[in-house]
């Protein structure tokens, strides 16, 4: 078996209705699963940016990259590994308001782990942590023995290293996709 | 008897409203686009949800004929046959529901065998989507993993554009089926109707821009080989490429094989084409495969019927990967050279890159492989003298009857390995098969859109009798419009690749594929169409030459050999080198 590795899968789109299920339908044919998966618009209006982490080897996930590509809505697809990208997740924790009585700990962890304070309400607290995977789970360890209520976490979103500017990469495709058979 | 089908070239050029906008409703709407595209045959089967769009149809039955086949898979399979003898786009109109589901194994073998197709099915109005409500099914959902592209239009005004699309993506690039599903109210609604052909979308790179270095690098390949050996895929016939492969074949003295798909591209009687690759393909190109130093594999997707065992595939062979679909290069096979690009634009500009050679000793290898098959396997084959008749002695004599000069439109299993080893194919676009997807039932229709497509060519059925019988009722569709396909049915009383398999692999259990059939013959009759059973090898002459000279459609049943098996044959995840005579 080839090694399994993390990659991040990023694709241009255009804002199609069923173009999500085009997508995870390529994972599901190969028994891929998604690490996780976000989609938004971009800074260009009806375009939209797919960011997928998938565990795969090597060749399965350029031949999912290609598949990708090939459906008619995506504009580009590419693979990286983590180190071509700047990438975040974002974790929301809830915790119980009681938690400031033990002082300020609790406000050092925030500072600490580089999150913050997102809400605080009479019986509940939100802290809001962006970070990649393991401080995450870094924070969560800290916050455990408080009594974390609730904890959600994102999927990853990515920016890759490159200069390209989105809007000038759209021209260029158009200028040769169109007119120009 | 007179025939129905029309010259398609011959019709008037109907008069579209283009220009200027007029206001129509949406399924005079679809009819209009569908002129536009130079459409002037489509194949369906009605139902509640397409009604509209039967009822323009009927209005304009003088430009554009409508084939009511007997089942929607037959319709689907019409459009196929339709499209790979013509190279047109071909077009199925379907109901919804059940009326869509039917198409899908259709949709899934042109996908598959990269065929052009834009399906048309009726949905139920807007407002009921997600309702379940009757004969409501996501047929857009469904049908996703097997189409190049789908859309749903609900509303009219989307249709000119959506049809456009549909038409521009189901022919360009690396053809392939297209889907759109268009909501009842859809097609009730009016529009301001104006059509505007696709030229392009700026998500889509249907050919892309040949890469010169990747040309050179090839070419240099070429010019170091030793034993290089060509693959020719379907790809050559779909972007037209025949000429340009023989001009490289010719220049630098390259064997070409061929793909299942591919057959047809390259004149058999030349002295380069080295046979059929693949499975049941020829001996001298499998074994080759593992001797030679370069392997030009052209438009093909390296299958796995055609390459046995990976693992032990062509180790030793540089590979040149001439593709216009990216996701087919470095995906069974890592190619030295991948040139992703149109077939011919890639093989002229190789070509002209290309130093003359001669590879006379290599060729005589293949020619030393080809004595061999033909002592063991071949003329046994073709020529018997005793027992029952044979499936290749039927298709030796259909060949030299027809100078190699018909369409042949093969079902699934023995007969249609068969028919492709051995029919000497003399024109371009001859053989209609299914091969990736493996499609019983596929010949009788595809038969007929073949038939319609195609009305200069004489059009050959070959369907064994558990294949035929899973799209029979379209004799019907044969019988009503006339049109002259000529049909034979190789009877060897068994699923006969099935049983092979159990012979060979499963110590000859026969579990399940032992048939008792119904009066092939009478079944014929009774769709009102000459029809003959002979199982005599004294009758087979003088059937074939009735079933030839035949104006109309003539159905034949041929009792053959019961137990016979298709030799050479690469068994089943074993290497090319492992391919066996007997
Ligand atoms: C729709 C479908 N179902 C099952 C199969 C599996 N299959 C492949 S060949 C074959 C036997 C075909 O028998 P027949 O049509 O009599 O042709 P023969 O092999 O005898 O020439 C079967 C069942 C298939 N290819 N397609």
């Amino acid at each position: 078996m080839e090694k399994k590795e993390l990659f991040t899968i990023s694709a241009l789109t255009e804002n199609k209705a069923g173009l999500l299920n085009a997508v995870t339908i390529i994972f599901t044919r190969r028994k891929l699963n998604i690490e996780s998966i976000n989609v938004s618009e971009t800074e260009v209006e009806g375009v939209s940016r797919y960011t997928i982490v998938v565990y795969a080897s090597q060749h399965q996930a350029e031949l999912v990259v290609k598949q990708i590509n090939r459906l008619i809505e995506v504009l580009a697809a590419f693979l990286y590994r983590n180190e071509d990208i700047y990438y975040q997740e974002l974790a929301m924790f809830k915790l119980p308001t009681e938690v400031f009585l033990n002082g300020n700990t609790i406000e050092a962890i925030v500072r600490n782990n580089g999150a913050r304070i997102l809400v605080i309400e009479e019986d509940h607290i939100v802290i809001e942590k962006t970070g990649h995977r393991d401080e995450i789970k870094a924070l969560h360890t800290h916050l455990k023995p408080f009594g974390v209520l609730e904890f959600v976490r994102s999927g990853r979103i990515a920016i890759s290293k490159s200069k390209r500017k989105t809007d000038s990469f759209l021209r260029e495709l158009e200028a040769e996709n169109i007119n120009n058979l | 008897m007179e025939t129905l089908v029309k010259d398609s070239n011959k019709q008037p050029k109907p008069s579209v409203k283009g220009a200027t906008p007029v206001k129509v409703t949406g399924s005079e709407a679809i009819i209009l686009s569908l002129l536009s595209e130079g459409v002037n045959e489509v194949f369906g089967y009605p139902g509640g949800a397409i009604m509209p769009l039967y009822d323009e149809l009927y209005k304009y039955n003088q430009q554009l004929t409508h084939y009511l086949m007997r089942h929607e898979q037959g319709a689907v399979h019409a459009a196929q046959g339709f499209s790979r003898v013509s190279g047109k786009v071909g077009v199925c109109i379907a109901t919804s529901g059940p009326g869509a589901t039917n198409l899908i194994t259709g949709i899934a073998d042109a996908q598959v065998d990269s065929t052009p197709l834009v399906c048309i099915t009726g949905q139920v109005p807007s407002q009921l989507l997600g309702t379940s409500g009757f004969q409501e099914i996501d047929i857009i959902g469904i049908s996703m993993p097997v189409v190049k592209w789908n859309f749903q239009v609900t509303s009219a005004h989307e249709i000119p554009e959506a049809l456009a699309k549909a038409f521009y993506i189901a022919a360009s690039g690396r053809p392939g089926p297209v889907l759109i599903d268009i909501t009842k109210d859809a097609q009730f609604g009016e529009l301001e109707f104006s059509y505007q052909k696709c030229e392009g979308l700026r998500s889509y790179k249907p050919v892309p821009k040949l890469d010169i270095s990747a040309v050179g690098r090839a070419a240099t390949l070429i010019n170091q080989s030793q034993k290089p050996m060509i693959l020719c895929g379907h790809g050559v016939l779909l972007s037209k490429a025949g000429k340009a492969l023989k001009s490289l074949a010719e220049k630098a003295d390259i064997p070409v094989a061929s793909t299942l798909l591919g057959l047809s591209a390259f004149p058999p009687t030349h002295p380069l084409n080295v046979g059929m690759l693949g499975m049941h393909g020829n001996y001298g190109p499998n074994i080759k495969t593992n001797e030679a130093d370069l392997l030009i594999a052209v438009g093909m997707r390296f299958d796995d019927r055609v390459t046995g065992k990976l693992e032990s595939y062509a180790k030793q062979a540089k590979v040149i990967h001439i593709e216009i679909d990216q996701s087919e290069l470095n995906k069974n096979v890592q190619a030295d050279v991948a040139v992703l690009a149109d077939a011919q634009q890639a093989l002229q500009a190789i070509t002209t890159l290309v130093q003359a050679n001669k590879h006379t000793s290599w060729l005589a290898e293949f020619e030393a492989c080809n004595a061999i098959e033909n002592q063991k396997v071949n003329q046994p084959e073709l020529y018997p003298t005793q027992g029952a008749i044979k499936m290749a002695e039927v298709v030796r004599m259909l060949s030299e009857k027809t100078k190699g000069k018909a369409i042949l439109v093969t079902d699934v299993g023995q007969h249609q390995m068969i028919a492709n080893r051995y029919y000497q194919f003399n024109s371009c676009n001859a053989s209609v098969t299914s091969g990736g997807l493996g499609t019983m039932g596929f010949a009788l229709p595809a038969a007929f859109g073949a038939g319609v497509g195609d009305v200069k060519r004489q059009v050959i059925a070959i369907a064994g009798d558990g294949g035929i019988q899973m799209t029979i009722q379209e004799l019907g569709a044969i019988a009503q419009y006339k049109v002259p396909v000529k049909i034979i049915v190789l009877n060897n009383n068994f699923l006969g690749m099935v049983r092979q398999w159990q012979q060979l692999f499963f110590d000859k259990r026969y579990a399940a594929t032992e048939l008792v059939n119904p009066n092939f013959v009478a079944i014929a009759k009774g769709y009102g169409l000459q029809a003959k059973g002979i199982n005599q090898r004294q009758d087979l002459d003088s059937a074939l030459n009735e079933l030839l000279a035949s104006k109309a459609s003539y159905f034949l049943e041929i009792k053959v050999e019961r137990e016979e098996n298709v030799f050479p044959m690469v068994p089943s995840g074993a290497s090319v080198s492992e391919i066996r005579l007997a």
